[in-house]
């Protein structure tokens, strides 16, 4: 997704970068976002999107594959929205981040008993048995999807689907907390 | 909220209905109170209700010709006096036409607020008569939008758009109001909001960050400081002053931060970049400490990222943290306001003295002097750097120049030289030619009794050129200088040094621009040769309307020097008769 950026900075090392950002639940408000990205070439691995413990406030997951420099610029992108109400970078904050997925599996009889224990192996769920295929749920950290979606694969993927990922910050804190300590931005090299 | 019979009855009462006002009437209560004097607009069908109700309020509204002028218009003013300026147009079309002056105003971070009319909401999405999604296409080019659909939310929505035109970074905010909304009854809240829920305070740099930029500083030997745009925005001009007074460091500037600093202080050294001083660029690269303050090293400042003064290291200043870190990396960011950053900043360093750098770049200067066209006869011909450098003498640089983009532009910046903030008004993120009439006649608002000269190129000029009648519609007066050469010159200059002189599209026909002037009922003059300069700019300046000076200049001169786009600062084209001459 996205074009090659522009920025003409030597890029640093690029690793999924987790930002959590608490928008206003109006009409455009992911527009605003998702043409953010759009229009300064930032590479959106996954984006999500849904309510939170307040009225009003939506909360965003976004994970961009992206040097250090390039996040701390999308966070102060996202912050220039009107919209967007506070921004936390969780890529370096201790957090935990979980994603989901249905995998929608060949399971001819025959090799039914070999899938179903590695599912299990996996700690993920059977949600629906058919005569030729199973769906699979799973929630876990992204290296265990791509580690069970490889495990799957040899039996034959008919369908997939992965959320996108969602975070939220060990310990009492809150994400949202953000808003007060932005006079002292952390953009200092 | 009550759901109690009483307490609807009680909203119905007429005494409660006199205190309702339509939301077409809040629109001007709310300009009323944010101290609007004036609007530059254009009436349609979905913003006739606006219209309507404007007579009642104490605001003069300016008919354009085009939407483009009035939202240039509405940047000038702001650019001139630096309160937010305002556009209002019609659905559709007419927000359309809005969309190059709001490029503009972003790219400049210029305060406008755009209201725009719009089809009745139940029409919404429906492909109605001059329907257009304007929300949808201004939003990357906006600071922020708003659709608005009903009455009561007229006056939050645009007391936020003042708010957030005017803080942090400026930069333009579109309101699209429904017909029905305008239509509708509202009650007006008599206090004004002190500030939008969405608030959000300005960053400011660390302590530590300051005193990190203190260090660097005292032990640079070489350093420059960088006056952007953002020197003038937030009135840093006096600390700018101070800073590079008390540690003996000279200053350049970007175009849009000239005036900044004044060009006549010892310490200035003129505009850096790829029409910039030679000097300047070839001190930039041999720099050890680059204090960019309010500036974003636009590739026009730059040139070639990966020789770019590769020496020096970099404190940067700038008020938008999103543009820290963007080009060049930086060592120390100072994320804030200019001045506030400034005041911390200046009591941090040490007094001192740079007497070899300012030897080494005098060295430099007077090696450049040399290749200046000033310098020149001009051979009998008209030359547009001499055009230029009349002008500011005649005006004893003390007149508002609003410029338009090209040839004419990058002249003006290196030969009329600012002494004050606010001296010169250019479009210099997005370019836009067309620019410089209407951005001028809305500084005439702001500046109702300084002198303000327009110059805009033959191809630039045309663009705009029927905002001449609301000149004489509205009884404005400004000065407009056309340098004249019969070309989209800066693009043919870019066809002369890389295209192999192939000027395709670029030889420019005008009609008579004294006739032009006249068929409005304005003054005309034309001049062919230098001697001429000086009594069409005292008969220009004397008379007390519009008038247009048409001056025809050597077609195929360039500007120089130049540095080609993405390369060394230092590999710059200088002007050939002098090499030639020196040699």
């Amino acid at each position: 997704m996205g074009h090659e950026s522009a920025f003409s900075i030597p890029a640093g090392r690029k690793i999924a970068q987790t930002l959590i950002a608490y928008v206003e639940d109006q009409p455009g408000t992911l527009n605003r976002i998702v043409s953010l990205f759009r229009r300064r070439g930032f590479n959106i691995e996954s984006l999500t999107v849904g309510r939170t413990e307040r009225d009003g406030v939506s909360r965003i997951t976004v994970v961009v594959r992206a040097d250090d420099d390039t996040a701390h610029r999308l966070e102060a992108n996202l912050y220039k929205l009107v919209n967007v109400l506070s921004v936390e970078d969780v890529t370096h904050t201790p957090s935990v981040t979980r994603e989901m997925a249905f995998v929608k599996v060949r399971a001819a009889p025959d090799r039914r008993a070999e899938l179903l224990q590695l599912v299990q192996t996996f700690r993920a769920r059977v949600v629906d048995l058919g005569p030729e295929s199973v769906i699979v749920e799973t929630t876990g950290t992204q290296e265990k999807l791509d580690g069970l979606i490889e495990i799957l694969r040899p039996f034959g993927i008919i369908e997939l689907v992965r959320t996108g990922a969602v975070a939220m910050l060990r310990g009492p804190g809150n994400g949202a907390q953000a808003e007060a300590s932005e006079s002292d931005d952390g953009v200092a090299a | 909220m009550s759901s109690q019979p009483a307490a609807v009855q009680q909203t119905r009462s007429p005494q409660a209905d006199t205190a309702q006002k339509t939301g077409a009437q809040i629109v001007w209560e709310v300009l009323v109170r944010e101290g609007v004097e004036v609007v530059f607009g254009y009436p349609g069908g979905a913003i006739m209700p606006a219209y309507d109700a404007m007579p009642a309020y104490p605001i003069r509204h300016v008919l354009v010709r085009h939407e483009q002028g009035a939202a240039h218009m509405a940047d000038g003013y702001a650019r001139a006096s630096g309160k937010v300026g305002v556009a209002i147009a019609t659905s559709g079309p007419g927000a359309t036409n809005l969309v190059t002056g709001i490029a503009t105003a972003m790219m400049d971070s210029s305060p406008i607020v755009c209201i725009t009319g719009q089809v009745p909401s139940s029409a919404l999405g429906s492909d109605a008569f001059q329907e257009t999604d304007i929300t949808g296409i201004t939003l990357p080019i906006t600071k922020h939008n708003y659709l608005v659909t009903r009455a009561e939310d007229v006056a939050p929505a645009l007391h936020e758009a003042f708010f957030i035109a005017r803080s942090g970074r400026p930069g333009p905010v579109l309101v699209d109001i429904t017909k029905d909304a305008q239509q509708g009854l509202a009650r007006l809240d008599a206090r004004l909001p002190s500030r939008p829920a969405k608030h959000r305070p300005v960053p400011r740099p660390t302590s530590e960050a300051i005193a990190r930029a203190a260090l660097l500083i005292d032990a640079a030997e070489r350093p420059l400081i960088f006056a952007g745009q953002g020197v003038i925005a937030s009135g840093a001009s006096a600390l700018v002053r101070e800073f590079a007074e008390k540690t003996g460091i000279p200053v350049t500037s970007t175009l849009l931060g000239l005036g900044g600093f004044p060009a006549s202080h010892p310490l200035s050294l003129g505009m850096m970049g790829m029409h910039g001083e030679a000097w300047v660029n070839a001190s930039i690269q041999e720099s050890d400490l680059l204090i960019a303050l309010g500036m974003r090293f636009d590739d026009r400042v730059t040139g070639k990222l990966a020789t770019y003064a590769v020496h020096a290291k970099k404190i940067h200043a700038e008020i938008d943290p999103s543009e820290i870190n963007k080009n060049v990396r930086v060592d120390v960011a100072l994320p804030g306001d200019v001045r506030s950053t400034l005041e911390a900043l200046v009591p941090a360093v040490q007094p001192r003295t740079r007497k070899d750098w300012l030897e080494r770049i005098g060295a430099l200067r007077g090696e450049a002097g040399r290749r200046d066209v000033q310098s020149m006869p001009s051979g009998g011909k008209l030359l547009a750097p001499h055009v230029l450098h009349d002008l500011w003498r005649l005006t004893e640089g003390k007149a508002l120049v609003v410029t338009d983009v090209g040839q004419h532009q990058m002249w003006e910046a290196q030969y009329y030289k600012h002494d004050r903030p606010r001296s010169l008004i250019t479009s210099g993120g997005l370019g836009t030619m067309g620019f410089a009439l209407p951005a001028a006649m809305g500084a005439r608002f702001a500046r109702p009794n300084d002198e303000i000269w327009v110059v805009a190129g033959d191809g630039g000029f045309q663009m705009t050129a029927a905002e001449l009648t609301t000149c004489a519609q509205e009884g404005l007066k400004v000065n407009i200088a056309i340098i004249n050469n019969g070309y989209l010159g800066m693009v043919r200059q870019w066809q002369e040094f890389f295209y192999n002189r192939r000027y395709v599209a670029t030889p420019l026909r005008s009609p008579d621009f004294v006739l032009l002037a006249q068929a409005h009922g304005l003054t005309g003059l034309r001049v062919t040769r230098r001697e001429e300069i000086p009594d069409a700019v005292a008969r220009a300046r004397a008379e007390p309307g519009t008038v247009v000076v048409e001056f025809r200049v050597e077609q195929e001169d360039s500007v120089y020097p130049m540095v080609p786009a993405n390369t060394d600062l230092r590999d710059m084209i200088r002007r050939p008769a002098f090499a030639e001459e020196d040699d």
